[in-house]
């Protein structure tokens, strides 16, 4: 019969810790499988990750909390357009006095916080006097909704593709990356730069172009990646075992290959949802893509344009739509170099 | 009499950038329902792609099958569709991997692997499946075996895995199961437990087995039949007395030789095979073992022989197989290294 060592199971199950206990593993643990486990438990208790969280936990409450932070100044203004002050082109430093289109409410933190019982400028206004504070503010949803838009769309499509180029192979694998090829032979920006503004005429402004532009010149990134790693992948022993118990080829990938190829993508992903929003600014900045006005962070930017010789004097123009991107950007970094650490190999166990 | 099995003539190549490799030469076998029986070799001989060709899971391309028919109750398994061979894979032939611990999804339970061959070829409901691959895990000897359903592959010892890949292969009822060398990465003691395991569910369901071992000791027990492969051809074939007692070729000899034997009275050196398997790369026209061979004559570098029947149900590829049965045996020179 079998021996002792393998007929004595705790009631509870156990796994091997790292220092070769036995401990008993969470309901978490259980549900969420070895990996994904791993992988929360890593973000949750690296403190480089922790910040990064913290960062986009905190812009995404500045999304949510919009209309509390920066209330329009009518019940129908259209949220995503910032509010000005009047048309003069130099820009006025924070504390101005707002005298047309201030918000119609004033929330309890406003005075709290102020001391005031008017709207004034908090961050000051751009050239053209655009309200700096609302367009950072109501610019956060912007940047979340363009950063989870164009980074879910092409991440989809480079999965898709890099899935059936990485599992079929051959031909098909073959055909796919030289198409792949032809898409990454672009500088990635000028590429965008170039079909947003050719899209600009059949979309109107908007955040489309732009968008459509990322997409179509982000995707090939997911798809290489992601073949790298079925190829890798589909050579296991378990996927092989699959397919010899009678296995579709749509469920080894979906159910035993994806699964464990997807983590680097993962890495990617979130790098990139940092990185596609200073694109996306960029290419604001150039003047492509959302019209004149929309919240968007690099937008505000873009109005400093010809002040940068008075920058001393409207060094506010600059610096604080900077920090939106600048710290959007370093949260998701934050966050995105804490799971490379977790999924890299050479890492594993490293650290306790 | 018709076989349950029947392998005849299949020819497996490989197109690689560095040529053609000659991986399967053209073997023919029958197994027949409930019988049992063991295909040995070194590693590279063919053992493990002449069932994968069976099973229609050589990787294409580089791998093509080229000839042979495999005749699974009548029908010609080489000719069916990828959806018609979906349905005998895992169905009627079942499959047994080498290494336990690549061999199982690390992010899928262990629930739900089993249960999706037993949901696709049995068409039972999910709790249904359940019910059946907990009866499957304490049948292969896993204690708590409805609790460890949700348990992860990382969580089970080696063994109690290779038992979980056993239980998986037996779990809708398969005609044949194939063990592609199963107990090559265990412990000693855990290998004559599984062993001992896949005997006694043979008893109880009466599949047949085709064991895939480099070890001829490990299956002497076990089967009925041998098989030893050398270089993509069958070089010797017969029931386990048959080829263990009265072996006819001197590759089979050479194997045996190098078996340690506890029981034996005096003291022996192993004797190894010298040299290093043949390069499949090169058509074969002379008798592939000759190079490493004692009993080589003349005849050997010019052409190869065919497995021809040297007692009933006893096969062997060899020009001298009529002395070496009768008990030819020549010692190594003097001298040489052992």
């Amino acid at each position: 019969m079998t021996s002792s060592a393998e007929t004595t199971t705790p009631k509870r199950p156990v796994a091997l810790g790292e220092e070769f206990y036995l401990r008993e593993q969470s309901r978490l643990e259980q549900m969420l499988g070895p990996e994904w486990y791993r992988l929360l438990k890593g973000v949750v208790t690296n403190p480089l990750s922790v910040a990064g969280l913290i960062i986009i936990l905190g812009f995404i409450f500045m999304a949510a909390f919009a209309p509390v932070l920066a209330p329009p100044p009518t019940p129908n203004w259209k949220t995503t357009l910032i509010p000005r002050d009047g048309f003069k082109p130099e820009p006025q430093p924070p504390g101005t006095e707002w005298k047309r289109n201030a918000p119609e409410t004033i929330p309890f933190w406003y005075k709290t916080l102020t001391g005031r019982d008017e709207w004034v400028h908090l961050l000051g206004t751009t050239s053209g006097q655009y309200d700096i504070f609302y367009g950072i503010v109501w610019g956060s949803r912007t940047a979340l909704l363009i950063g989870g838009l164009v980074v879910t769309t092409s991440a989809l499509i480079g999965i898709v593709i890099g899935s059936i180029a990485g599992f079929y192979g051959g031909w098909v694998d073959e055909v796919l990356m030289r198409i792949v090829e032809v898409f990454i032979a672009f500088p990635f920006l000028v590429a965008a730069l170039i079909l947003s503004s050719i899209l600009v005429p059949i979309f109107g402004r908007s955040i489309w172009p732009s968008s459509i532009a990322l997409v179509v010149f982000g995707w090939t990134g997911y798809a290489r990646l992601l073949r790298g790693d079925i190829l890798a992948t589909k050579e296991r022993d378990y996927v092989l075992a699959a397919r010899a118990s009678g296995a579709k080829d749509l469920h080894l990938i979906l159910r035993h290959i994806l699964p464990n190829a997807i983590f680097p993508t993962l890495v990617v992903l979130s790098l990139d949802m940092g990185a596609i929003v200073l694109s996306f600014a960029a290419l604001s900045f150039l003047g492509i893509g959302v019209q004149e006005g929309y919240a968007d962070w690099g937008q505000i930017v873009s109005f400093a344009r010809a002040w940068i010789l008075t920058l001393d004097k409207h060094w506010y123009i600059i610096v604080y739509p900077g920090l939106a991107l600048l710290f959007y950007g370093l949260g998701w970094n934050l966050v995105g170099d804490a799971l490379r650490d977790i999924l890299d190999p050479r890492l594993r166990g490293s650290r306790s | 009499m018709s076989h349950l099995l029947e392998v005849k003539n299949l020819v497996t190549r490989f197109y690689t950038e560095d040529g053609i490799v000659h991986a399967v030469n053209g073997i023919s076998y029958t197994l027949d329902e409930g019988e049992s029986m063991a295909i040995v070799g070194e590693s590279g001989s063919g053992k493990s792609v002449s069932v994968l060709s069976v099973m229609g899971l050589i990787p294409s391309p580089p791998g093509k099958v080229e000839a042979g028919e495999v005749i699974l109750n009548g029908r010609d398994l080489l000719k069916l569709s990828p959806e018609e061979m979906r349905h005998i894979r895992g169905k009627e032939i079942a499959m047994v991997f080498q290494d336990p611990m690549t061999s199982l999804n690390p992010v899928l339970t262990i629930g739900r692997q089993m249960t999706e061959g037993i949901e696709l070829h049995l068409g039972l409901s999910k709790e249904e499946a359940s019910q059946r691959a907990a009866e499957m895990l304490s049948l292969v000897g896993i204690p708590n075996a409805e609790d460890r359903l949700n348990d992860y592959p990382h969580q089970f010892s080696g063994g109690q895995r290779q038992r979980i890949g056993i239980a998986m292969a037996l779990s809708c009822n398969p005609t044949i199961l194939i063990a592609d060398e199963p107990t090559t990465a265990l412990d000693v003691t855990i290998q004559a437990q599984i062993i001992d395991l896949v005997k006694k569910l043979k008893e109880q369901l009466g599949m047949a087995i085709i064991w895939i071992t480099h070890d001829l000791g490990v299956v002497a027990g076990l089967v009925e039949k041998v098989a030893v492969m050398y270089a993509g051809f069958i070089v010797e074939m017969g029931s386990v007395h048959d080829v263990y007692k009265d072996t006819s070729h001197p590759y089979t000899l050479g194997l045996l030789e190098s078996i340690p034997k506890i029981d034996s009275k005096e003291k022996r050196r192993l004797i190894p095979i010298p040299g290093l398997p043949p390069d499949l790369l090169k058509e074969p026209t002379q008798c592939p073992f000759a190079p490493r061979c004692r009993y080589a004559i003349d005849k050997c570098w010019e052409e190869n022989p065919p497995l021809v029947a040297i007692a009933p149900n006893h096969t062997a590829a060899c020009w001298r197989a009529e002395e070496i049965h009768e008990g030819l045996r020549i010692d190594l020179p003097a001298g040489e290294p052992a």
